[in-house]
């Protein structure tokens, strides 16, 4: 599947859900906001969400220094 | 307000801009701000603000000025080392425009006085370092309708948005609740170069003079996250959130929140 992720395209993504995105990209979903298609995912959801050939993604790090 | 001869010089960079005039340095001059943090972000965008001729700025912080501040916190030096940070901060910025009426305050805000310390202010600046701060000022903010400009660094990465309650989406909107204790590391763990505070704290002035000159468009529903490394600029819209809980149509959290 492919995915635009954060501006880029991601080819060969084989997650089928967002919790497994995460998981394949290696973040931590505790450390990130997500949105798919202008959507805010809420974490709960991050399980069942499923992810389809051509979503966008943003995943935005919680930043929160002074 | 008349501007005076010395002010009409001071300010001439500004009121020569077709955006600002005169009128506009009135509209600065007459602009009431409060800054959370008189850290990294606080003293940058405190700095610039001061410069612009802002009319009031209240400064909250805690804590005292300690060595390993001085890569970035630029409004304190060698000479408050060991002094509260706002009256730290307050020295530099009288020391730079004593037109501005900077106000000290050596407190940590809560869930109990956040209210009484926003109300009077036209503008409130988030420049703090800790999470549970930043979601009881834009709780406080959504609460109280206050124009709230964010920003936040850590690392290499920075991030701001305008948060205008009724016109837009809140912090809570894109980010629901604050992340586990200890999960996000802070950046006396993780580290921060200088200048990115500089940079964002600088982007934060701009959003707040922009609002202040009712000027240009505002940052709201969108985040705009700099990636230092890279030296790239990304904007992330975000939509309000009908379900949000401060914001939403029937929002879960009506009372402030402490969060540990």
């Amino acid at each position: 599947m492919r995915l635009k992720i954060n501006g880029e395209i991601k080819k060969n993504i084989l997650a089928a859900t967002l919790k497994e995105l995460l998981e394949e990209l290696g973040i931590t979903p505790g450390r990130v906001a997500v949105e798919v298609n202008m959507q805010v995912i809420k974490k709960t959801d991050y399980a069942s969400f499923r992810l389809y050939d051509g979503d966008v993604l943003e995943i935005v790090n919680f930043v929160g220094g002074g | 307000m008349t501007l005076t001869d010395d002010q009409l010089l001071r300010y001439s960079r500004h009121i020569i801009l077709s955006e600002v005039g005169e009128k506009g340095q009135a509209k600065i001059a007459g602009a009431k701000v409060i800054i959370i943090g008189a850290g990294g972000l606080g003293c940058s965008v405190g700095y610039y603000l001061t410069a612009a001729g802002v009319g009031a700025i209240t400064l909250i912080d805690n804590d005292t000025v300690e060595l390993s501040n001085l890569q970035r916190q630029i409004a304190h030096s060698i000479h408050t080392i060991g002094m509260p940070k706002v009256f730290s901060a307050q020295k530099t910025f009288n020391a730079l425009n004593p037109d501005v009426n900077i106000v000290p305050l050596k407190t940590r805000i809560s869930k109990d006085n956040i209210i009484d310390l926003i109300r009077d202010y036209d503008i409130v600046i988030d420049g703090s370092d800790n999470f549970p701060t930043r979601y009881l000022v834009n709780d406080a903010c959504v609460m109280t309708g206050k124009p709230l400009v964010s920003g936040a660094v850590l690392g290499f990465e920075g991030q701001v948005t305008t948060i205008i309650p009724g016109a837009g989406p809140c912090y809570r909107c894109l980010f629901e609740g604050p992340p586990p204790p200890g999960l996000v590391p802070s950046s006396q763990e993780t580290g921060v170069l200088g200048a990115l505070p500089g940079v964002i704290g600088s982007l934060q002035a701009m959003e707040v003079l922009k609002l202040i000159l009712g000027k240009g468009e505002a940052l709201k529903g969108e985040l705009l996250i700099y990636n230092a490394l890279n030296t790239a600029f990304r904007k992330v819209k975000f939509p309000k959130d009908p379900s949000c809980p401060v914001c939403g149509e029937n929002p879960s959290i009506t009372e402030l929140i402490d969060y540990k």
